[in-house]
Parts: C-alpha cells; structure tokens; sequence
C-alpha cells in the first residue's frame, strides 16, 4: 500500500515555517544593511556594537542572576514535589497535582498580574525578589513534570535493597535514589533556566527600577528602529545558546 | 515505619511546594479577583473599602468588539495549529527512531528561543525594508506600497508561529501511542487515505487533540505583546487592555477586574475537560 506523500510533505512545511524566521534573522546579523532587504556584504559590525552596549551586559547579568537562583531553588522543590506526588497516593496529592499543573496552563499575563497583585496589596517592593519569587513559582511545576517522568522509571526496590543491606533510609535516599535521579533533576534544572532566561511577561509585571532584565531590555530595544541590527546580533548569541542547551537536556533526558 | 508516622512524613514532604503554590499562585489569584470589588486610590494602588463601580465600568461595549477579536484569533489559531499538527504528528509516529529525536529536537528549537525574538523575526522579515516584502514585491505578489505588518492577518500568522509547538507536542504524545495497524486494516477494507486518517485516526488521537486545542486556545486568550508588536492600533486584544490598565492608567482594581473575567474564562473549560478526562478514565478501566 503507498502511503501518502502529504503528511510528509507539511511536516516539511512547517519545519521550514519554524525555521525561515530565525534563519533570516542570524544571517540579517552578518549583513551589512540595516533592515536586511538584501544582502550588501558581510560584516562584524553589528557585533562590535553590541559588545560595546554596556547596558546589554549589565542586563544579561541580572537575568543570569535571577535564572540561577530561581532554578536552583525550583530544582529542590520540584524534586520534592515530584517524589511526593509519586510516593504518596491521596487526597492532599490530588490537590497538590492540581495546583503542580495549573500554573503550566496558566497564561503568563495572569500569572503576573495575580502576583503584581500580591506585592501591590502586601505594600513589597517590586525588585529582584519579587522577579525571583515569580521565576521560582512557573519553573517550579515544569521542573516536578521532569523528575516525575525520571522517577516513574525508577525502580524503588533498590531502596529496599540498599535498607536491607544496612543502609539508613537517609543514607539510601542520598546514594541511590539521588544520584540515580540526578539527570532528570538536571534536565529539569537546565528547562527552568532557559524558561528563566527567556521570560518577558511575568518579569515584566512584577519588575521594578533596576532590575532590566535582558527580555526587557531587548523590548526596549524594539522600540527603535537604530537598534535592529544589534537584536539580530544579540538574538543569534542567544538561540546559539537555547541551541547548545536543548540539546544538554535532552541528552540528560534519555541518558538511562 | 509504624503507620501513625506516615502521613506527618508525607507532609513533611509535600509541604514546601504546597505552601509556595499556595502563597505565590493560589492566593495572588484569589487576590486578583477580590481587588476587582475594590475602590482605585490615586498613587496606582488599591483604596479602602469595597465598591461594584469597576463591574459596572468594565461592562463598557466597547469592550465587546475586542472581546470578539480575542475569541476569534485564538479560535482560528487554534484551528490552523491542529490542521498543521495533525498531520505533522502522523508523519512524526510514522518514521524511525533516529528521525523522530531529530524531527523533535527541530519543533524545540524554536519553541524554547526567546519568545520576543520570534516576534521581533517576523517585525524584521515583514518590515517595508525587509527581505519577504521585496521578495514578494519582486514577484508582484503585492503591489508596490503594501504594508504587511500592523495588520491583524499578522497577528494571526504570528500567533500561529508561536503556539504551534503547544499543538504539535501533545498531538504527538497522542499519535505515537496510536496503533498504525488499524490504519492499515481501514486501508485493506477499502478506506482510501484520507477516509482512514479522517474516520480511524483522528478519533484515535481524539484526546491529544483536545489537550492541543485547550493549550494553544487558553495561551491565545491572554496573548497582548504579538498585536502590541506586529498588530495595528485596531487589533488589541484582550491582554492589551489589561496591560494598558495596569501601566499607562495605573488602575489596579479595573485591570483585576478584566484579569478576573479572563481567569474565570481560562478556568472553567480546563476544570470541564480535567473532570471529562477523569470520567473518560474510568470509562476506560
């Protein structure tokens, strides 16, 4: 029986609509004219004048900042979060799957406005923490997402094993279930930075004087035509990085 | 382990996730709803008291049309993803293993790239200046002067880029559980290919494809940075209004108000579909 060739032949399409966006984009940051009409000759221009753009970096720093420690803090309470959920069977892990997967459909503008909400009414101060709290709140679900899928192929009688050989229930949750775990914890880990990183809505409700980070400033830069070429610029160093990361997770992934 | 121990471990453990969901999600929310019933104060902030003056503002018609042009970008967005995914899903269970990681690594790519990135994309490829206008202008696709962006097709087109992915996972998750034998018998019993994907597996993946259409409809209905970038001043959505509330107007109480409404909007149809699929479930058990 012959199979039909359409299929095929939109999946081909839609890479090519997914792709031709960013494509143009990374070569427009070698071309020497400025709305990348047509090409008028290669050059580092545009990359010389980013690296010269301080406030760029100063913003990159803050965001790495907040995408560190937010994922950090995520890690842990998503690990936890996952091995309760899959431990445990209950009416209070029903509840807390419910509100884990909430926040995964929730639009990000309600996301922010709720927490704006929040600070606005308990009189805190829109800065750095409240940019961390929000981070830490939507990496938290798709990091306990990933370390559930790691843990349901888990196999839980080799922490009886470990029991039975002598171990204390601390000693075998640290060296077994931990270091079998940690690709996902990883995996989930390497998700909510690059979540952290890219995140414009939410930072956007909830962040005060100072704290532009790189999201913000690239819509800022938006705003004026002159600085188009450098976005395309800095738009390549970064999904060159989002290219290099997705490929570490996903390897962290399937690594058994 | 004695059993009297084992539910103050379990809290022990799922404490720490439960009390920061509950802080930093289930009472912001509760909170935004509430504010909606309060006075706005001069400074941006919320007054004292408690007033209906922001229900009775917020029912102004001319809400309406860009309630309707909320509704029906992310209805036909939602439609466009699932007429591309569906197929692109087929396609994606079909091939080997090797080309499958490939073929995903491709659809993440682009969906884990910065989200104002992919918009400023398609500013810069859409400009007046820029390479699709000449190209078409060269071909005389378009006359001379056209303008393709600010205009709410560029909305919809840029809507698509960005929720595709939303369709495709799920879609996929769906079709690679999907047994391709009974495509095959549908075939041998005289189906031609269209009648077997239309009568055997789009019902097969049925599940998949109302996850995808939730997911790209309930991201759709508070999108506001596409039509603020690439849309006109006549294609706001609703996220625009609520961002124009809180930022230029400073008026707390009227933007959880709109904030409020949507939440319900976004809330409802989840809960319908989390109790159908339960009720599915042990339909299937």
């Amino acid at each position: 029986m012959k199979r039909s060739w359409v299929p095929a032949l939109i999946t081909f399409g839609v890479i090519l609509f997914l792709f031709a966006p960013l494509v143009v984009l990374v070569v427009n940051s070698f071309n020497a004219s400025r709305f990348g009409g047509e090409w008028e000759g290669f050059t580092w221009n545009w990359y010389e004048k980013l690296w010269a753009a301080g406030e760029v970096w100063e913003s990159l720093w803050i965001t790495l900042k907040i995408a560190v420690s937010a994922s950090l803090a995520a890690m842990a309470l998503g690990t936890l979060a996952a091995y309760a959920l899959h431990r445990f069977r209950s009416g209070l892990q029903n509840v807390h799957h419910m509100l884990v997967t909430l926040p995964l459909v929730m639009p990000d503008i309600l996301m922010g406005m709720s927490l704006l909400a929040l600070f606005v009414l308990t009189g805190v101060e829109t800065g750095l923490l409240t940019i961390w709290i929000a981070h830490v709140t939507f990496c938290l679900s798709f990091v306990t997402m990933v370390v559930l899928g790691r843990l349901q192929d888990f196999d839980f009688t080799l922490l009886d094993a470990a029991r039975d050989l002598g171990a204390t229930q601390a000693k075998a949750v640290k060296k077994v279930l931990l270091p079998l775990l940690l690709p996902g914890v990883l995996a989930g880990g390497l998700l909510a930075f690059t979540l952290s990183i890219d995140d414009y809505v939410i930072t956007f409700f909830v962040s005060g004087p100072g704290t532009t980070t790189l999201p913000l400033r690239v819509a800022s830069m938006m705003k004026t035509s002159r600085s188009m070429p450098m976005i395309n610029a800095l738009s390549t160093l970064l999904i060159a990085s989002t290219f290099i990361f997705a490929a570490l997770s996903s390897r962290l992934q399937r690594r058994a | 382990m004695s059993a009297g121990l084992k539910p103050s471990r379990q809290w022990l453990i799922t404490l720490p996730s439960l009390a920061w969901l509950v802080v930093f999600f289930v009472i912001p929310a509760i909170l935004v709803i509430l504010t909606a019933f309060r006075p706005t104060d001069l400074q941006g902030g919320v007054g004292a008291g408690w007033t209906l003056e922001t229900l009775r503002e917020v029912q102004d018609p001319a809400y309406l049309p860009i309630l309707w042009r909320t509704l029906w970008l992310g209805g036909l967005t939602t439609l466009v993803c699932l007429a591309l995914a569906l197929p692109m899903a087929f396609q994606m269970a079909r091939v080997g293993e090797r080309m499958r990681q490939v073929l995903l690594l491709l659809i993440v790519i682009p969906f884990l790239s910065n989200f104002l990135i992919r918009i400023f994309a398609w500013k810069s490829l859409l400009h007046p200046e820029g390479p699709l206008t000449k190209l078409l202008i060269g071909l005389h696709l378009i006359p001379e002067n056209a303008i393709l962006l600010n205009h709410v097709g560029t909305v919809l087109l840029v809507l698509v880029y960005t929720q595709l992915p939303f369709a495709i996972l799920p879609l996929y998750a769906a079709a690679e559980k999907f047994d391709f034998g009974l495509l095959d018998a549908a075939r041998d019993l005289g189906a031609g290919p269209w009648r077997a994907f239309a009568k055997v597996f789009i019902p097969g993946v049925g599940r998949g494809i109302i996850s995808a259409a939730v997911m790209v409809f309930v991201c759709c209905l508070g999108q506001y940075v596409i039509p603020q970038m690439v849309g006109g001043a006549s294609d706001e959505m609703l996220g625009n209004k609520i961002a124009q509330r809180v930022f230029s107007d400073r008026n707390l109480p009227h933007a959880s108000a709109l904030a409020g409404g949507l939440m319900l909007a976004v809330l409802v149809p989840m809960l319908v579909v989390a109790f159908w699929q339960r009720f599915g479930r042990k339909e299937a058990a």
